[in-house]
């Protein structure tokens, strides 16, 4: 999943509804700046009944846990089904970015990967939800008209590889169906 | 599943495991050529830096860039700059630099002579960070500072000092969070559109080429700082750089992470005891018998 602006709360409102059994491992990215702290995990934490970690680099992924990109650092999915970081140049201004994110779990992950991405103020994602999309993986974005800033979802509805939109509200329900849907 | 019209192009598998075939030809052609060993790094984020050139080059495939990195040198020191990710800063996560001068200088200041390797220098701006403090707290005159990284045209720039001004803005707060004792302006010089670094700073730091993927043990360190550069590596080639410090470090000796690194996911955990968690800063320690597995 991917956001910039207004991200917290989107997040905290989707991640309260997915149940502890989830089997699937979520990977987050939240746009913020370099020196700001690394707090977003413990927040998200008290907000969902999935376990949030601030992952180290190499932390084997899990299923029903959620793993949160530090500031300052790409965060990717290694081979190995690891956390994986690099401080290469920013992508879109941003980093960690949400293309970095999305390219290499579709890499990794195929058609097995489902790629959201929410309210934000940039175009970061785009080309990342393409790439899940052409790897056969399942791709959806927040509804722009519940986004509290349209541009992101807008940009990634626009490459015409978004299967579902939704509204914030919905989500939750939808990603925890698709994902009971695909072990099923 | 429903699919738009417009995302018709398809990655498949087998694509995908073409690019991955590619690309090991590309590190085996690397290593045969020029020495440099990537074939045990983190396959993910080498694969983003290898797309990344291939991006901005305009070659067709991967496989043409390999033949250009066998013909053109000039394009393989493009890629390597790319492959090695030279990010660095001085006083990077102040915090750290404040733990180690809290934690780690009170000790050395009871040692006779200090041996500190920085691996992984890139360009320089932590070695010159760590010279600084140790001219602070009157310890520089008793320390050899040995900086080593893989590739030797960053080696060159950090022997150099030379950094911008828009850097050494950043370099400034960060010195100051640090803790330091005076102003970041004190160790340099204003020089055309930069600064060059107080040549003083480098009497005793040793420049060396050193590969940690290849290269071996660097003796009876007391410190070694080796800060988002094993980030970098896969397990296994983490497991031998972390063997390779525990061998290179005196017992005691003090062994330095970037803050999102751990030896966690390591069999050397036993080998290191935390001083300062978060900051990442380890201690070797000695194993008891009992602790032996």
């Amino acid at each position: 999943m991917g956001a910039s602006w207004g991200g917290l709360d989107a997040y905290s409102r989707i991640l309260g509804k997915l149940p502890a059994n989830l089997p699937v491992p979520v990977l987050l990215v939240q746009h913020q700046h370099p020196s700001g702290g690394d707090k977003l995990p413990w927040i998200l934490d008290t907000r969902t009944a999935l376990r949030v970690v601030a992952p180290m680099d190499k932390t084997p992924l899990e299923p029903g846990c959620v793993y949160v990109a530090p500031p300052g650092y790409h965060m990717l999915v290694d081979v190995d089904h690891t956390v994986c970081y690099s401080l290469a140049a920013p992508v879109n201004y941003s980093r960690p970015s949400i293309d970095e994110l999305f390219f290499s779990a579709g890499h990794v992950y195929g058609r097995n990967v489902l790629g959201i991405i929410l309210t934000g103020a940039n175009d970061d994602g785009a080309a990342g939800i393409t790439y899940i999309k052409q790897r056969g993986g399942i791709t959806m974005a927040q509804s722009p008209v519940t986004a509290e800033a349209r541009v992101m979802p807008e940009a990634a509805i626009a490459t015409g590889c978004v299967d579902e939109i939704h509204d914030l509200d919905d989500m939750g329900d939808m990603i925890s169906a698709l994902v009971f849907g695909l072990q099923a | 599943m429903k699919t738009p019209e417009s995302a018709s192009s398809t990655v498949s598998d087998e694509q995908v495991n073409l690019e991955d075939i590619e690309i090991r030809l590309l590190l085996e052609a690397i290593y045969q050529l020029y020495g440099y060993d990537f074939r045990s790094y983190s396959k993910a984020s080498l694969r983003r830096r290898v797309l990344h050139r291939l991006g901005m080059s305009g070659l067709p495939s991967i496989m043409a860039m390999t033949d250009r990195v066998l013909r053109d040198q000039q394009f393989f020191v493009t890629l390597l700059n790319d492959l090695t990710v030279n990010v660095t800063e001085m006083f990077r996560d102040p915090e750290f630099y404040r733990a180690f001068r809290d934690e780690v200088i009170p000790v050395l200041k009871t040692f006779p002579f200090i041996k500190i390797w920085h691996a992984g220098c890139a360009t320089g701006e932590e070695i010159y960070s760590m010279a600084i403090m140790l001219e602070e707290e009157g310890l520089y005159d008793r320390a050899m500072l040995y900086a080593t990284d893989i590739d030797k045209n960053v080696l060159a720039a950090a022997k150099k000092g030379i950094y911008s001004y828009a850097a050494v803005k950043q370099y400034s707060e960060n010195y100051r969070r640090a803790g330091g004792k005076s102003s970041l302006a004190d160790y340099y010089t204003a020089k055309y559109d930069g600064v060059i670094m107080d040549q003083r700073l480098k009497r005793n730091i040793v420049f060396a080429d050193h590969d940690l993927a290849t290269d071996q043990v660097f003796g009876e360190m007391n410190v070694i700082v080796c800060r988002n550069v094993l980030i970098y590596f896969d397990r296994e080639l983490q497991q031998r750089v972390f063997r390779l410090f525990r061998d290179s470090l005196d017992m005691g000796g003090y062994l330095c992470l970037g803050t999102k690194e751990s030896l966690r996911f390591s069999a050397c955990e036993e080998h290191f005891e935390p001083v300062v968690a978060d900051m990442r800063i380890f201690r070797k320690r000695q194993l008891m018998k009992r602790d032996a597995r």
